[in-house]
């Protein structure tokens, strides 16, 4: 009984994949599928060979700190970093001082109120601040972007397919004049005023305009070069770094787990057999 | 007590003796896991299985009620008690990659535990009841991932939350009201995440009281076996304790070290980038897709994409769902008395091509939609159906099986020596 009643089941089943399988056919045939621009223009992300890659992978806290300055002096004019404390840049090696200055002397205040009046005011940053967003809220962040929300910056590296190397493609990269070939395949695709073409971006057209346009645009404190492929590798190292403060930590415990892991498992086999030694299985 | 020689709980000690007396518990572990159990001597790998899908509630049971101190669940700031766990929470970060990645090892454990029971017919009587539990509990497995993979409210929790409970509202006349009875709003909020939230901390606990069910009911019978003949006698036999907790230890340490090796090099791995974007109703992934272990049921419920007397929504929710509740009926629908497929010549050769297909499944639940994959996972869904329903019952009937030995004993004496039917066998 149970087998004829799951053989008229299994008969519905694969009947009705026959009738969606036929569908599906004759769509492919009548209505071949015709290719997108996203699909022939779009690149894979260019490697930016960071020290934070790989099993045994640390932050280089020089390139993380020049990072920070180009997301300092470029990015955070529009990109809010909320999940991330000033005091967390000890981290990179600044000392509390340090520390303290950066957040007094960031550009945007903390909203606050005025204990006197109750009016909406700001002050200045303070190390357990996370960094303030350029806007009051999305809304104005829209009206001076163009209609476009600047995402936080925060988790970007984890948030985007192996984030890293995007960020510093899509930035470092990404914005090349739109191919002819591009427009003349597919004239419907010709980047709309106001967006940008980037080669990087899953839809090829991104509203922020480029950020890195020139060598030298950000002065590096410890002297390197800012070429514009430096700064675009500097600033994925240090949204890396936003995105997985842990990440050396994560590593070093998991090379002492793994260690003695294996240590283990040894030791287990060869109670194993110890234990099994007489006995035919 | 499975057999009449199973060894008996003595204890020496006069603290134990008297804890024995009023209480049995030791006596409880002695018979279920300890040396009062007689487990058949040719227990091959697969069968550490079992003991590892414990072990892997266990990890995610300790790391869940920790990550729960810390976690909270609203709409409002539940992403971001996941990122103050992950900066802030000491050792957090270790925390919710364990338990993030806790569940794949679970469900990557219990798939290779279910392919075990195919493969050596464990589902077959008399062991049918612990089949069944065993389907019960992957039942209750996948509604606390799903349900888990919601909280931290990322981009894919709320759109896979979106797409999951939207499956109700293909039952005619009555979906929606009971999608919305469900999720206690039109759409996910903070209503369903923190009735998701009550559910993911209570499930976990009936799955650890339908195990014991699951074990109670192994230990009548006794274990299954590599060549699927039954226990005839003591020779057939070894208890437990030591011999089988040394073989887990073994299992234990390689499960951990590729447990270890996911959760601190690649935590990331099997996760979706898109749940590091905060929750958004307003703005739909490009491509939704649910978590790897779902994405075999995910691409059969797509592959529904024609009407036929029902809608096609519901034709695919209806696969979906009955892909997995075919499994109850797997018993009765292989007769073969031989339960062992290295006896099995041509049921061993389909069981291949379902693994294949399974796997063929995955790809394309997760792949996007193209008319080629479409195309693929339509095929395999009718292999899938196929294989369960029409193709098992058959083969069970027509298919010669190669002899099988006398005793397990017989078996392995015989492998020992060289030759015999179990050399080919992929039984240690
Ligand atoms: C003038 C304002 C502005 C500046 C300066 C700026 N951005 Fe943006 N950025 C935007 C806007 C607007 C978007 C949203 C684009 C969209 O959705 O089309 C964006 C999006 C992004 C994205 C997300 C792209 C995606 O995949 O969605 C990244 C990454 C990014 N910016 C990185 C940076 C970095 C790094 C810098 C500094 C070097 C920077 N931005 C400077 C305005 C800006
Ligand atoms: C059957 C065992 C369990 C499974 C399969 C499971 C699965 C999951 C999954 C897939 C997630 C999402 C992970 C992510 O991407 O962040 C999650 C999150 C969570 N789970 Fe569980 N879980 C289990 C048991 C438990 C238990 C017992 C508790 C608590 C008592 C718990 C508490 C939590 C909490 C607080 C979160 C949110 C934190 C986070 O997302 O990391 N879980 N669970």
């Amino acid at each position: 009984m149970v087998r004829i009643i799951a053989s008229l089941v299994g008969a519905a089943f694969v009947f009705v994949l026959g009738l969606a399988l036929f569908g599906t056919v004759s769509e492919w045939v009548s209505n071949p599928p015709v290719e997108s621009a996203e699909h022939e223009f779009h690149h894979h992300p260019l490697d930016a060979g960071l020290s934070s890659a790989g099993f045994f992978g640390k932050f280089d806290r020089r390139q993380v700190q020049r990072g920070f300055q180009v997301y300092q002096e470029v990015c955070s004019a529009c990109h809010s970093l909320k999940y991330v404390s000033f005091r967390d840049l000890t981290q990179l090696g600044y000392n509390d001082a340090e520390v303290k200055a950066i957040a007094k002397g960031w550009k945007i205040e903390q909203p606050t109120i005025n204990p006197d009046t109750g009016e909406a005011s700001t002050r200045p940053n303070v190390p357990s601040d996370r960094f303030p967003s350029p806007f009051a809220n999305d809304i104005a962040a829209r009206a001076a972007n163009n209609n476009a929300l600047p995402p936080d910056l925060s988790l970007m590296a984890k948030a985007r397919h192996d984030g890293a190397n995007y960020i510093y493609s899509l930035v470092g990269h990404g914005y090349v004049a739109q191919p002819a070939e591009l427009i003349r395949k597919f004239p419907a695709s010709k980047t709309p005023t106001g967006l940008h073409y980037n080669q990087y971006f899953a839809n090829l057209n991104i509203a922020m305009p480029p950020p890195l346009t020139q060598d030298g645009q950000v002065t590096y404190a410890d002297g390197t070069r800012a070429s514009v492929d430096q700064m675009a590798k500097d600033v994925s190292a240090f949204l890396t770094w936003t995105a997985e403060p842990r990440l050396e930590a994560r590593h070093a415990a998991g090379f002492g787990a793994v260690v003695f892991l294996i240590i283990f498992c040894f030791l287990a086999w060869g109670a194993y057999q110890n234990v099994w030694r007489d006995l035919k299985h | 007590m499975s057999f009449p020689w199973a060894k008996h709980y003595q204890p020496k000690q006069p603290l134990m003796r008297w804890l024995d007396e009023k209480l049995p518990l030791p006596r409880l572990v002695y018979n279920a896991v300890g040396a009062g159990y007689p487990v058949p001597r040719n227990l091959n790998y697969f069968w550490n299985f079992g003991v590892l899908a414990g072990a892997a509630l266990g990890i995610q049971i300790i790391t869940g009620i920790v990550l729960a101190m810390h976690y909270a669940a609203n709409a409002g700031v539940a992403f971001g008690s996941i990122e103050s766990i992950m900066r802030d929470v000491n050792a957090g970060w270790f925390l919710r990659y364990a338990h993030a990645n806790g569940a794949s090892m679970f469900l990557l454990v219990v798939y290779i535990h279910i392919g075990r029971g195919l493969y050596y017919g464990s589902y077959k009587a008399p062991r049918e009841m612990v089949w069944l539990l065993g389907v019960v509990i992957f039942l209750l497995m996948m509604a606390t991932a799903f349900m888990g993979y919601v909280l931290p409210w990322g981009q894919m929790s709320f759109w896979g939350a979106q797409v999951i409970t939207g499956f109700f509202s293909a039952i005619p006349l009555v979906g929606d009201t009971i999608r919305v009875w469900l999720l206690g709003g039109f759409a996910p909020d903070n209503a369903a995440l923190n009735r998701f939230f009550s559910l993911h901390y209570l499930l976990p606990f009936v799955i650890a009281g339908v195990i014991v069910l699951h074990i109670w009911a192994l230990h009548i019978p006794g274990s299954n076996n590599p060549t699927g003949v039954e226990v005839k006698g003591e020779q057939d036999t070894v208890p437990f304790h030591p011999y089988y907790t040394a073989k887990d230890a073994v299992g234990l340490g390689v499960f951990m070290l590729v447990f270890a090796l996911l959760l601190f090099f690649s935590p990331n791995l099997l996760g979706h980038p898109d749940n590091y974007i905060e929750a958004n109703p307003l703005s739909t992934p490009a491509h939704i897709v649910p978590e790897w272990y779902f994405l075999p049921f995910y691409a059969i419920l797509k592959s529904f994409t024609a009407n036929f007397i029902l809608d096609a929504k519901l034709w695919g929710v209806l696969a979906m769902f009955g892909s997995i509740l075919l499994l109850f009926f797997l018993p009765w629908l292989d007769s073969s008395p031989v339960r062992s497929a290295n006896f099995r010549p041509l049921y061993r050769k389909f069981l291949g091509v379902l693994l294949l297909d399974v796997l063929v499944l995955g790809y394309v639940g997760g792949a996007e939609p193209s008319p080629g994959v479409i195309l693929l996972g339509q095929i395999a869904s009718i292999y899938y159906f196929a294989h369960f329903l029409i193709i098992l019952p058959i083969v069970a009937r027509s298919e010669r099986p190669r002899p099988l030995p006398n005793s397990i004993t017989e078996a392995v004496l015989e492998k020992h020596a060289g030759l015999g039917p179990t050399k080919s066998a992929m039984a240690n």
